[in-house]
């Protein structure tokens, strides 16, 4: 399981991150919400461990990873994946190679396992006749579900996501939504997602974090986000007009009811 | 002061986690291979045809600077090989391997860190200093000696060819000049030169690319850096070193 227990973070004065506190849920989506500049993404890297936190603790199971030096952190990041918001593919590298990477650098397979373990993975995120092109070569969708390929190869027990759909047409990040929820429970994966698209939040969201001005402003299931009261997460949730038309029709919706 | 401090701390920071143990050696090995491949061999080009017009305008330039009848027509050749050993193929070649691999380096390692790249190393658990950099040093530490010899035996010829064709000396003076009164320890001190110019520019210029932050416009000024700053040092250890193994 993976825990912060307040954390805080600032870069050159400011306070990015204030006592950030959340328990996430094993095995199910986890989705940190909020606004551009809210600290989502700091949060995200504070718990991959890209940036060091000011106070706190990072929890994964018993082991305090902000603790851990460089050598015995080897020990957790085997067990993670991530994928970045541009995908980070290496430049250089063919899809196959950017796949077979982390197998190459800390798997004993023979050669022959690593190739099948990387059509494998390729083929589980829908890739097909790709392996010897570069990542300048194929569309933006396709470079996230390599990036996700890359991340599962060494079937990782965590998987971190960063605004996996921004950038992608809302069909496009349907899938990639759907493929995360299904690698999640195929794999049992503990899946931190961090994202600002409410239609992911409502398609795979088993737990939401709302992250408001560095601090935890609210969580809870996709279900009860619509009935927060909370005044900052309802403008964030409803800020386009199809979310509150959607709003609308469920609250008259009810009122017939009654 | 405070800058170069803080600069020359992080440097040295950075090449202890270049040179720690690697992960695992075969994936280095590659990588080091792929180097020597992109910085050494690639570059044998440039470095041969600079180093052809360099010594033909050496041997014509030392022609007209000596042309008393007190001078022995030889000496142009000896004069033409001393300056291509002791300073033209090494340190002119290094700065020109600055421009080129400097700014290679410093732009393909800042576009990885401004991409995420170098992050996702991280998250991998790779020591992305040493993954990335390590490999080019080697090779450039390898290669740069060879570049030099190179350099040497194309700049000698493009004298011959340039003071032949234009008259100012007879083949047998300038072959009798490059190899009288030679001296085998400018050999060793040219390559001892090489090798460090090779970790110079490899190391200076990554240390720029590692460090850049932002975007595509960081990531250019941090390849300027890289070739003004690797240049300098190039200069500067010149100087330290020729009057270590000169003097």
């Amino acid at each position: 399981m993976i825990k912060v227990d307040n954390i805080s973070k600032s870069f050159n004065g400011t306070n990015v991150l204030k006592n950030v506190s959340v328990n996430f849920e094993e095995e199910k989506t986890n989705l940190i919400i909020g606004q551009s500049g809210s600290g989502k993404t700091v949060l995200l890297k504070c718990i991959v461990g890209l940036h060091e936190i000011d106070q706190g603790r990072v929890m994964y199971d018993d082991l305090e990873f902000n603790k851990l030096n460089f050598k015995e952190r080897k020990i957790i990041q085997k067990d993670i994946g991530m994928v970045f918001q541009g995908g980070a593919l290496f430049d250089s590298s063919t899809v196959e190679e950017n796949v077979k990477f982390p197998l190459d650098m800390f798997s004993d397979m023979t050669e022959e396992e690593k190739f099948e373990r990387v059509n494998d993975s390729l083929e589980r995120v829908n890739i097909k006749n790709a392996n010897s092109l570069l990542p300048a070569e194929i569309s933006g969708g396709m470079k996230k579900r390599v990036a996700i390929a890359r991340a599962i190869v060494l079937r990782p027990k965590y998987l971190f996501f960063d605004e996996p759909i921004s950038g992608l047409d809302p069909k496009t990040g349907l899938l990639i939504d759907r493929l995360i929820k299904e690698l999640t429970e195929e794999f049992k994966t503990t899946t931190i997602i961090n994202t600002h698209d409410m239609n992911s939040v409502m398609e795979i969201g088993d737990k939401v974090v709302f992250i408001h001005e560095g601090t935890k402003r609210w969580e809870g299931s996709r279900h009860e986000i619509l009935d927060s009261e909370d005044p900052e997460l309802n403008n964030f949730v409803f800020a386009t007009n199809l979310a509150k038309e959607v709003r609308d029709l469920r609250s008259g919706y009810s009122k017939s009811e009654d | 002061m405070k800058t170069l401090i803080y600069h020359i701390g992080r440097y040295i920071m950075l090449m202890g986690r270049v040179f720690a143990p690697p992960e695992k050696k075969r994936m280095y090995y590659k990588q080091t291979l792929r180097e020597i491949e992109y910085l050494g061999i690639n570059s044998i080009g440039i470095v041969a045809i600079i180093s052809v017009f360099i010594g033909a305008v050496i041997t014509i330039q030392t022609a007209y600077n000596t042309e008393s009848p007190l001078y022995p027509r030889y000496l142009i050749g000896l004069a033409a090989r001393d300056v291509l050993l002791l300073e033209f193929s090494s340190t002119i070649v290094a700065l020109i391997l600055a421009g080129k691999i400097g700014s290679n380096i410093a732009s393909e390692i800042g576009t990885m860190r401004v991409t995420e790249q170098i992050d996702a190393l991280e998250i991998m658990g790779v020591n992305s200093a040493s993954y990335l950099i390590m490999p080019k040093i080697v090779a450039a530490v390898f290669f740069t000696p060879f570049l030099t010899i190179i350099s040497i035996f194309v700049g000698l010829i493009g004298g011959w060819i340039g003071g032949v064709a234009t008259g100012v000396v007879t083949s047998a003076d300038y072959l009798y000049g490059i190899q009288y009164a030679f001296i085998p320890y400018y050999i060793t001190y040219t390559l001892i030169k090489a090798a460090v110019f090779g970790f110079l520019i490899t190391s200076v210029s990554a240390y720029y690319g590692y460090y850049a932050y932002g975007g595509s416009l960081q990531v250019g000024r941090s390849s300027t850096k890289a070739v003004v700053h690797s240049s300098i040092v190039i200069l500067a250890v010149n100087y330290i070193l020729t009057q270590l193994l000169l003097t």
